[in-house]
């Protein structure tokens, strides 16, 4: 980090950090408000004017933190002189705005919101100015827009604030998405996302064959922010914004923002006929528009907005002129017109604010009730209409200059003819805002008596002002800052002097044409306006809003055919959609040669293969009978474990088939509550499409496996298979890879499959409040149910299988280091032993047996497995690393202890707790639904019987 | 071997694709049943196959394994569909009960109904 890095980083930081005082300093007071937004200003800037020595020396200063090295993305900040004359504005401007803002805002406006939007909005606007990472630059592009809207649409209650933010946001919005796209192409072609490496990179990216993309996108972007035609539309629409936010917002920074990325990209884009074309067409046309339409808008601000597009046309056309002495000129036009146009924009305000009208042909005369305003307005007007003596001259002066000799598409005339009615059209309308507000008889129709305004009012704007005329007399004060600026815009070592006299140059004749022409234009104004009025143009508005209606019903149309509420068709569009992608990899890729030959095929797997497809096409045919579907489904489930058990995958088919045996359980004591036939009312046509899809799904899937399986593939199980027994301590790889080197994922599917149970359980008891417990209540079941539901038979062989079973999951546990089995199994084999206890002898009669709640050994189970991984801490070693050790403990044979097993036992308690919760929930449901309970095993006891006969014997 | 393996898994996606496609909740899930064998195998599968070469390291001498991650990790995904059809069968159930209807689509005249309760609301 370069010397005085640390302070580019508190700069950057301040605003943001700021942020967070207004919301609660308003509760002291307005003032105190205003003083906590203007602290955090003043310190930035005061940071800034200790850098900027150093700066205006020609040193850049970096400072830089690593976010996200992976990305090419890093908190990175640079001040170079362009950083600094925009830094500068945007600090200096701010202080103004909130000393104004203070004064303009009414009691009854939500002042710490106002002031805590503009310090965001400050910040991304610096954050912006001196990122020296574009992706980091990018986030701070769309942080303005968003800020901005905000302030925009800060009066709430008006519709045109709400449209003027929404149009901001859209248009801005839409020009940074194709921003980011043209910054990542630039970065993938310099290879480095930072701004400094980029600058250095210019021949390189003009070089490249994505040099026109990124142009075209990237000033898409910029374009949209500058308001430059045909996106200019938004600015006035964003006038409905209180007056602060304008002066701030489209004088001196958000607008700015699209011109400062131009200039920032001047080394690496200009220089080519495409950016002379592009860049300078574009801002000639809007600064003639712009001037145009201003002269003939009444609303104040608006006049103000339009001429603010003009003149960002002119900073535009400078810039794409591509010459250095034109690069100095814009930098100098810059701070000329934020100068003059925050000082009218403030001035408008003060206008709007004493006399509660912003229409020009409702003022007139102003000069004696206002002097103060007055001396002020005409000051920065005189200022924009290009008049000796004031700044505006000196900047419109080069500006004329450099027109004067650009050639256009091989015209002499075409810049230079244009460049000067737009020079007279602005000289018309800077005129008008002086003579028809404030020169004239004074009337007795405001809707308000005005007179001046508090101090704190015009404080902000007659600084401007004096700076207006301060650089305007001695341009040569200003000298430092531009030359600095445009030496980091250019690249180059450049030594301008600005004065005021250059002698008699073509210049000056088209400054004394634009003066008198826009003299008389002022005079004709009454009847051009008239024929303005009446002349039919197109409305931006009216087309915009169109556009977005347009769009809106589209959207509408293609979420409305898609999202009907069914989900087959969500699943429909999904499959169709995945198979397509398929189709399209594969036919762009294509296929390698297949590595691997065919396995043989014993004739009892294909025996057992028939099994299988007779048994799926039997599920989809007869899935209308719901039971018979549901017995064959078992098959499928059956044939897929004996599969697993051939294809060397002992493990899965010891899952499979428990899991086979719950599943058919479940979905039994789900079926006895639905309707045990589907209805046929699928139409034929609809029947056809599913099964193409289907077809087509399968017969793409299949086709994928088949390809897959003839590939040998790289795999990581290598390691896994060397290290099984010397680092986890167990032969069986599956359970190893299990419970060690991804015990992690398997102690997240526990807590899953722990939620799952809980979820269940909780719909369970949401049902059962709800009115279905009603229809439950009132349903007959009776005619589902055997007449002896518990019979004898069955209840002794599960009591005697019980034992049995328990012993077969201890034993599947305790092995399942080493040989197939393992948590996951012994957990689901427990569960059914305890599940046919249920059959055989009801739910009461269980439940009352039954001596841990489950969700106590879900818990258990999880906190069992955690704690285990969390032991290796202990050791120092990271979360889940096993141990193990062989005891000898006589008369067993040594055995071996892993902690793993602990972590294994952990799943078993999981599983079987998830498991027995879900069907609990279920039976439960069964319950409510009006079975009867039984305390004893079985609903007919033969004993009980005997024992009857016996006693009637007697 | 692999030809079986690959139609299986074809055949099982393709009745499972087509019940997920009908309207009544049972169906659905019977086709989101073999949509998981589908899927289960075919993950199984991409280890490649083999045959008498379970991941049980032998305790003498040399001997081959088959691909042990596929069956690790398809072995828990076992168990969590099994925890997914639980859920559904809950959530149909339930939303059965509750409407009396097991039809999986939206009627349109309960959605206008619904409509105009939140514009109520």
């Amino acid at each position: 980090m370069s010397h005085g890095g640390h302070l580019l980083l508190l700069i950057a930081l301040l605003p943001f950090v700021g942020a967070l005082l207004p919301g609660l300093m308003i509760r002291a007071g307005r003032t105190v408000c205003a003083f906590s937004t203007a602290v955090p200003t003043a310190l930035a800037l005061i940071m800034l004017l200790i850098l900027a020595p150093a700066v205006l020396r020609g040193e850049v200063i970096q400072a830089e933190i690593e976010w996200l090295p992976q990305l090419g993305l890093s908190a990175s900040f640079f001040l170079d002189g362009l950083g600094l004359l925009f830094a500068g504005m945007i600090l200096g401007v701010g202080l103004l705005i909130t000393l104004y803002a203070r004064f303009y805002l009414s009691a009854e406006d939500p002042m710490g919101q106002f002031y805590t939007y503009l310090l965001l909005f400050q910040g991304a606007m610096l954050g912006i100015v001196l990122s020296d990472n574009i992706l980091l630059l990018l986030i701070f592009w769309e942080l303005t827009s968003l800020s901005s809207f905000l302030l925009i649409g800060y009066w709430k209650h008006l519709p045109e604030g709400r449209q003027g933010a929404r149009m901001a946001l859209a248009v801005t919005g839409a020009g940074g998405l194709a921003m980011i796209g043209g910054m990542l192409i630039l970065g993938n072609i310099v290879g480095s996302y930072n701004l400094t490496d980029i600058l250095q990179a210019g021949d390189q990216i003009r070089a490249s064959e994505w040099y026109m993309p990124a142009l075209i996108l990237i000033l898409l972007g910029a374009f949209t922010k500058s308001a430059q035609f045909p996106f200019h539309f938004w600015l006035p629409h964003a006038m409905a914004a209180p007056t602060p936010v304008s002066a701030y917002l489209h004088s001196a920074t958000m607008v700015k923002a699209g011109v400062f990325l131009m200039a920032r990209m001047w080394p690496v884009l200009a220089g080519t006929d495409a950016w002379f074309y592009i860049v300078t067409t574009t801002g000639l046309v809007t600064m003639v528009l712009g001037a145009l339409i201003a002269l003939f808008k009444d609303d104040l601000k608006a006049l103000l907005a339009f001429s603010t597009v003009s003149h960002l046309g002119l900073l535009t056309m400078l810039l794409g002129f591509g010459t250095q002495a034109a690069a100095v000129a814009a930098v100098f036009h810059i701070i000329n017109h934020l100068t003059f146009k925050a000082a009218l924009f403030m001035t408008a305000g003060i206008i709007d604010h004493e006399t509660h009208t912003r229409d020009i042909k409702r003022l007139g005369g102003l000069r004696h009730l206002m002097p103060i305003t007055f001396l002020i307005g005409t000051v920065a007007a005189l200022s924009m209409a290009g008049i000796p003596l004031f700044n505006g001259f000196l900047s419109k002066e080069m500006m004329l200059e450099e027109a004067s000799h650009t050639y256009w598409a091989g015209s002499e005339w075409a810049v230079p003819v244009l460049a000067t009615l737009g020079a007279l059209l602005s000289v018309a309308y800077s005129f008008r805002f002086a003579v028809h507000v404030f020169l004239g008889p004074v009337r007795d129709d405001y809707p308000h008596k005005p007179h001046d305004p508090p101090f704190g009012m015009w404080a902000a704007p007659a600084l401007l002002a004096v700076l207006v005329v301060i650089i305007g007399v001695a341009p040569f004060l200003a000298e430092g800052v531009v030359t600095a600026a445009a030496n980091a815009v250019t690249g180059a070592d450049l030594h301008p002097h600005l004065k005021i006299w250059h002698g008699v140059t073509p210049a000056l004749w088209m400054s004394g044409i634009a003066v008198l022409g826009g003299a008389v234009l002022l005079i004709l104004h009454r009847p051009l306006d008239r024929a303005w009025i009446a002349a039919p143009r197109p409305e931006a508005k009216a087309i915009f809003d169109r556009l977005v209606s347009a769009s809106v019903a589209l959207s509408r149309g293609i979420t409305e055919w898609s999202h009907n509420g069914a989900i087959s068709r969500y699943l429909a569009i999904f499959t169709v959609t995945a198979v397509a992608l398929g189709w399209i990899a594969h036919s762009g890729g294509g296929l390698s040669a297949p590595t691997r030959g065919l396995l043989p095929v014993p004739p009892v797997i294909a025996v057992g293969w028939i099994m299988l497809i007779v048994a799926t096409f039997l599920v989809v045919a007869r899935h209308r009978q719901r039971f018979q579907a549901l017995t064959v489904l078992g098959i499928i489930g059956l044939s897929i474990s004996a599969g697993f058990a051939y294809l060397s995958a002992p493990d899965l088919a010891l899952t499979q088939i428990s899991v086979e045996t719950v599943t058919i359980m479940l979905l039994l004591l789900a079926l006895h509550f639905l309707p045990k036939t589907t209805p046929a009312e699928s139409p034929l046509g609809l029947r056809l499409r599913d099964g193409a899809i289907a077809l087509v799904a399968g017969g793409g899937v299949g086709a994928l496996a088949y390809a897959f399986m003839l590939r040998d593939i790289e795999t990581i199980s290598d390691y896994h298979i060397a290290n099984s027994y010397e680092g986890g301590g167990g032969t069986n790889v599956v359970n190893v890879i299990l419970v060690d080197f991804r015990g992690y994922d398997t102690y997240g599917e526990i807590i899953v499959l722990g939620i799952a149970g809980f979820l269940i359980y909780a719909l369970m008891h949401a049902l059962l409040d709800g009115p279905a417990a009603r229809r439950l209540k009132n349903t007959d079941y009776a005619q589902d149910r055997s007449r002896d539901r518990h019979p004898l038979m069955m209840v002794v062989v599960t009591r005697v299988l019980m034992p049995i079973a328990i012993v077969v999951g201890l034993y599947i546990f305790l092995r399942g280091h080493n040989e197939p089995g393992g948590g996951f199994v012994a957990g689901l084999v427990i569960a059914i032993a305890l599940l046919m206890q249920y059959m055989a002898s009801g739910f009461a009669w269980t439940q009352e047996r039954k001596r841990i709640e489950y969700h106590t050994m879900i818990g258990l189970g999880v906190v069992i497995a955690g704690l285990t991984g969390a032991g290796a801490w202990l050791a120092g070693m990271p979360f889940l690393t096993s141990a193990y050790t062989y005891v000898h403990l006589p008369p067993i044979e040594e055995f071996e202890l892993a902690t793993a097993m602990l972590f294994d036992l952990g799943v078993f308690l999981t599983v079987l707790g998830a498991v027995m919760l879900m069907l609990y929930s279920l039976s439960r449901i069964a319950r409510f639904a009006g079975e009867t309970v039984n305390v004893d095993p079985m609903d007919y006891d033969p004993g009980e019987q005997r024992i009857a006969e016996a006693e009637a014997e007697r | 071997m692999e030809i079986i393996v690959a139609s299986t898994i074809g055949v099982l996606t393709a009745g499972g694709v087509y019940l997920l496609l009908r309207l009544r909740t049972f169906p659905v899930i019977l086709g989101l049943a073999l949509l998981s064998y589908a899927v289960n195998v075919f993950l199984f599968a991409s280890g490649g196959l083999a045959i008498d070469q379970s991941p049980i390291l032998a305790r003498y001498g040399e001997a081959s394994y088959t691909d042990p991650l596929p069956q690790a990790l398809v072995l828990t995904a076992i168990v969590i569909s099994f925890g997914m059809t639980a859920v559904l069968v809950m959530v149909g159930l339930g939303a059965y009960l509750e409407a009396d209807s097991d039809r999986i689509d939206i009627d349109p005249e309960d959605e206008d109904e619904n409509a105009g309760k939140d514009a109520q609301a």
